[in-house]
């Protein structure tokens, strides 16, 4: 091809490029990008569940087999009644019969009713279902079938005394179960907290200010205040604040009024880094469970430590336990198995027989 | 409060002035003798005997010798070959700026996976939270995910509410044609500690879940557009994470409609942090927290809003009569004074800049007034530029602190004309057991020895 026949070519591409780019004013085609979802790809995520069921895959469970799954898998966390707040806040008690019939958790107007359980905000059943399939278990979330998450869920209406103990839940049902939650009528969408129509709501904000700005109401009291004996409970707060600058952090390991933080202000910075094993312990949830030398559900590691440490296996036997989880050593709760990397728990297995130290 | 009886402060010396007469005059001569260390010494011989109070007329006063060592005395910064570039690939800041961290308040959580780290707003200036001190909530622990690997599906149950159900890469995201924006966010629970009475000492604990940075991604209404959604109908669409939590929260189609959501990966110039949701995260202006889905996986179009686990048993929040409010998803006007601040000590009496940040999920902040005794009276503070809607707004005010009690509050108003509440307006309508949306007005006592402390008002 001769040069000027490269040019014209060259020239032809460009007017063609040119012409697809004018094809569509205003309208953007964004030619190459995105490609169609395959319905297996579509059926892979679309996991949500609606209000309506919507969303909801066929299947059943039965209460019964909702107590095995609960009691290997979930009271670790949430105890054997679904009552323990150590964790996470309660998710049974607080409803009555009364409540399943008037759709209302009466005892959301109490204020003196120790904590809100999930089952008195629970207004939509699909809802329950749809965490306990998406999120639980808290360290496996998504590994259970779906007669599983039937079976959980019906576990818990039935601790929460919403069905008996025989019920099967299934997708035939579950709309009339619906009919039966505590607190059912308990969601109002009249606020204006949401942008649009849709939902019914007010525009108008519910709360407004005073324009006030000269002798504006009465003399200033006040009402609450931090206790004395709280100064230190978030930590010295002279390490919290910059050490240049108008103001300091108060020495809060001081009482009050005492002098200021320390003037040669760099021996306020804080000491930052911590040992790595504690990293993977706070990074694999493992002190959810475990304090360092605090029993919670399960054993203080410096008591692992202490029963186990001296073993000559100590490592391979400790690890092999941190990966398949057990129970019976330490108490009836079982550990679930735990699904982190046989180099972490290598390293925490090796931490532990060291004598645990923070 | 008694404002009548003027007791004067007990003033505190600032820190550069802690060496006597008799100190400086030996810090001089040591200096002429060239011994270098001493001042070294003697800094620690002043750090033990600063017990003893001495009051200052100003804060800065010439020493008894004639002037301040520090300038008198080139230091070893002056005298001598500094660092190279590139010590410092990805630059830190100042060893001095360490206590400037995020942090935990005890006792809130039982888990660090399900939990929150405050923003220290105490220390930050201007509207841009620097990416590393951006406040952290997970509900199910922070990943770092591989761009190369994630996807975002945008689909629907239903083809007459979408056409189109495509799946997208994050290099095709990045290559359509993306905005800069400059918005907050705040947890929906920013404040929720403080519903009933004061529970925490310092602004990073009362107002910490707040932080604003400028995002950069594609509008939402873009790519629905490219997928052919019907927005008439479709008027509401789920986000979804790709975390363990699986976070699914529903957007209004009438914010998605007006440009203002993003899909986004860009935060203050550089991608989004792990801790933010790196590599795509949505961008929900004026919307609670929880909506701005981090780890973003997929988009679904629908015709009715959702009710996902952080739309029931979060995020609802809990009036007097029992009913909870769902969907509730705007911030409202709100204010704070950041400095001074509950935890922080004033070092002198004489002159002050009260600073502070106003912000609305409805527009613009219109005005802030401050006022230093407890809401009797108020002056407007300046505003400083840029004011944008949605977004973190800078206020200042002159202040001259008389060495009295002072009780200093910020209160915003929005270009809607919404002004910001007190405790008791706020509680009057919502009782105190809310837990989310608390935009009162925030007071903090100046007690005369200096010390800031966090109170309400009756």
């Amino acid at each position: 091809m001769s040069s000027s026949r490269k040019l014209a070519a060259a020239v032809a591409a460009l007017c063609v490029a040119g012409a697809a780019w004018a094809a569509a004013p205003g309208t953007p085609v964004f030619e190459g990008l995105g490609r169609a979802a395959t319905p297996a790809e579509i059926a892979a995520w679309n996991i949500d569940v609606r209000p309506d069921f919507k969303g909801l895959p066929k299947g059943s469970g039965s209460v019964a087999k909702g107590q095995d799954v609960w009691e290997a898998k979930c009271a670790s966390c949430h105890g054997i009644f679904g009552e323990s707040g150590q964790f996470f806040s309660p998710l049974v008690g607080g409803t009555t019969q009364d409540d399943i019939k008037t759709g209302h958790a009466a005892r959301l107007t109490d204020s003196g009713y120790p904590g809100r359980t999930a089952m008195m905000k629970l207004s939509t059943v699909s809802t329950l279902w749809d965490f306990i399939h998406r999120a639980m278990p808290w360290n496996a979330p998504k590994s259970l079938s779906t007669e599983e998450v039937y079976a959980v869920t019906a576990f818990l209406l039935n601790l929460a005394g919403v069905l008996p103990d025989d019920f099967v839940l299934s997708d035939r049902n579950i709309a009339e179960v619906q009919q039966r939650l505590p607190n059912r009528n308990g969601m109002t969408t009249m606020h204006a907290m949401w942008p649009g129509p849709e939902l019914g709501g007010t525009t108008r904000p519910d709360v407004q200010g005073s324009n006030c700005m000269k002798d504006c109401g009465t003399e200033p009291k006040v009402a609450s205040f931090l206790p004395d004996f709280a100064r230190n409970s978030h930590g010295n707060l002279a390490e919290q604040n910059r050490l240049v600058g108008p103001q300091r952090g108060v020495d809060t390991t001081r009482p009050s009024g005492a002098a200021p933080a320390s003037p040669a202000g760099a021996t306020a910075v804080v000491a930052l880094a911590a040992p790595p094993a504690l990293a993977l312990l706070q990074r694999n949830g493992c002190l959810v469970c475990h304090g360092v030398d605090t029993k919670i559900v399960g054993p203080a590691f410096r008591d692992v430590a202490g029963k186990h440490g001296a073993r000559a296996d100590a490592v391979p036997y400790l690890s092999g336990k941190i990966k398949a989880g057990g129970s019976g050593v330490w108490g009836a709760i079982p550990m679930p198995a735990q699904p982190l990397s046989a180099q972490d728990a290598q390293a925490i297995a090796q931490w532990i027989a060291d004598g645990a130290k923070k | 409060m008694d404002f009548e009886s003027p007791t004067p402060g007990r003033l505190l010396k600032a820190p550069e002035n802690f060496l006597d007469a008799d100190g400086v005059r030996q810090v001089f001569a040591e200096a002429k003798a060239g011994r270098r260390d001493f001042i070294r010494k003697a800094f620690a011989a002043a750090g033990a005997a600063v017990a003893a109070p001495l009051v200052a007329a100003q804060s800065n006063p010439v020493p008894a010798a004639g002037g301040d060592p520090n300038i008198l005395t080139l230091p070893e910064h002056s005298r001598s070959l500094g660092q190279g570039v590139g010590v410092e690939p990805y630059g830190q800041p100042s060893k001095f700026e360490a206590n400037v961290q995020r942090r935990q308040s005890p006792g809130l959580s039982q888990t660090t996976q399900a939990s929150v780290a405050f923003a220290p707003l105490q220390s930050l200036f201007g509207i841009v939270t620097p990416s590393g001190l951006h406040f952290e909530r997970h509900h199910q622990g922070w990943y770092d995910i591989d761009p190369s690997k994630h996807r975002l599906m945008v689909h629907a149950d239903d083809a007459a509410l979408l056409k189109k159900p495509q799946v997208f890469t994050m290099d095709e995201l990045m290559r359509l044609p993306s905005v800069s924006r400059f918005h907050f966010v705040e947890c929906g629970a920013n404040t929720s500690m403080e519903w009933a009475n004061t529970a925490v000492p310092t602004v990073q604990y009362t107002h910490g879940m707040l932080s604003c940075s400028e995002f950069t991604g594609v509008p939402l209404r873009t790519v629905l557009e490219m997928c052919g959604a019907d927005m008439k109908r479709g008027r509401f669409v789920l986000a979804e994470s790709a975390d363990g939590s699986g976070m699914t929260r529903t957007i209004p189609m009438s914010l998605i409609e007006s440009g203002e959501v993003l899909l986004a990966w860009g935060q203050n110039g550089e991608m989004l942090r792990p801790a933010q949701g790196y590599p795509l995260r949505l961008v929900v202006p004026g919307v609670q927290g929880v909506s701005w889905v981090k780890y973003l996986r997929r988009i679904k179009v629908g015709d009715m809003p959702f009710a996902a686990k952080d739309e029931v048993l979060g995020y609802a929040d809990l009036m007097p009569d029992g009913q909870q409010r769902q969907y509730t998803s705007t911030m409202e006007v709100k204010s704070v004074v950041t400095t001074p601040s509950g935890g922080q000590v004033l070092l002198d009496k004489g002159f002050y800049n009260i600073s502070g940040l106003a912000w609305s999920g409805r527009g613009k902040v219109r005005k802030v007034d401050v006022s230093v005794d407890g809401g009797r009276n108020w002056r407007p503070a300046r505003l400083e530029t840029p004011v944008l809607s949605k977004c973190l707004t800078r206020f200042n005010l002159d202040w001259v602190w008389d060495g009295r009690p002072a009780l200093v509050q910020s209160r915003a108003t929005d270009d809607t004309g919404q002004v910001q509440a007190t405790y008791r307006q706020l509680r009057a309508v919502r009782g105190t057991r809310s837990i989310y949306h608390n935009s009162a007005i925030q007071t903090w006592l100046v007690e005369a020895n200096g010390e800031v402390k966090n109170v309400q008002l009756s």
